[in-house]
């Protein structure tokens, strides 16, 4: 898994690609952590669009984001679900609490 | 039922970093098999969150320890007609878990982890832990859908 943050006035847009699976979810946790309780940025975005596989883990680190996002008062959005992420997501019944856009353009309208 | 034939067996160490390996392999059996697309990736998932709990639960974290996996192509009977399936076993010399206690949570609980025993139950048509001499086991069969075959063949 590899993670590119940029930044946009007040977003964050981290673009992930690769596998998101237990090796790898902690990368993805400490990332979102920093950017979100340390850093408070407004708004968090992450483009999925090259995400090949997400497992639990992966999920949990996401519930992990949206929660922090939660304490801090910022936004957490993801958008670019393709279809294996979108199946994780509805088997997790967890899709309907996650801010999901279809793409950047969306996720960073005011 | 009987005991097919055997497809693949692997050991590997229970290192994170070893899971998309399997996950590699094991997608292109499936797909070898004739499962669907999405038939394919439920497989991947329920075995990968099963070392994952392997990993995390019976070895604690360490990455040094043994994990066998075999994949054999079985026949099963349901509803009277014998049908083909994947069956998966995974041994592990680490802690035993408890049954009574491996029920997963309840989804509308939205809080980080115990979903991968959900997603591996949502995922194989059967699944099965055993204990015996200091070896756990879990049995994942997965039917292939529209491969019936003639009883007795």
């Amino acid at each position: 898994m590899q993670i590119a943050a940029r930044h946009l006035d007040k977003i964050t847009i981290f673009d992930i690609s690769g596998d998101i699976d237990l090796a790898t979810s902690p990368q993805l946790r400490k990332a979102l952590l920093r950017e979100l309780r340390e850093l408070k940025m407004p708004r968090v975005v992450l483009n999925l669009g090259a995400v090949r596989y997400i497992d639990s883990s992966g999920v949990a680190s996401l519930v992990e984001g949206l929660k922090a996002s939660r304490d801090v008062g910022s936004r957490f959005i993801l958008f670019g679900l393709n279809k294996t992420i979108r199946e994780v997501l509805q088997l997790s019944k967890l899709v309907r609490i996650f801010e999901i856009y279809e793409n950047e353009e969306q996720s960073v309208a005011p | 039922m009987s005991r097919g034939s055997l497809l693949l067996k692997m050991e590997l160490r229970s290192n994170p970093e070893m899971l998309c390996v399997v996950r590699n392999a094991l997608g292109e059996l499936a797909a070898k098999l004739g499962f669907s697309e999405p038939e394919c990736r439920a497989v991947v998932l329920a075995v990968d969150e099963a070392l994952t709990n392997i990993i995390r639960h019976a070895y604690l974290g360490d990455p040094e320890q043994s994990i066998e996996a075999s994949f054999r192509r079985i026949h099963v009977l349901r509803d009277g007609k014998s049908e083909d399936a994947l069956e998966i076993l995974l041994e592990d010399s680490g802690a035993t878990a408890n049954p009574e206690k491996m029920c997963g949570r309840a989804l509308e609980d939205v809080r980080p982890g115990g979903l991968g025993l959900h997603f591996i139950r949502k995922s194989m048509d059967t699944v099965e832990f055993s204990h015996s001499n200091g070896r756990n086991q879990l049995r994942l069969v997965k039917i292939l859908h529209g491969q019936t075959t003639q009883k007795g063949s």
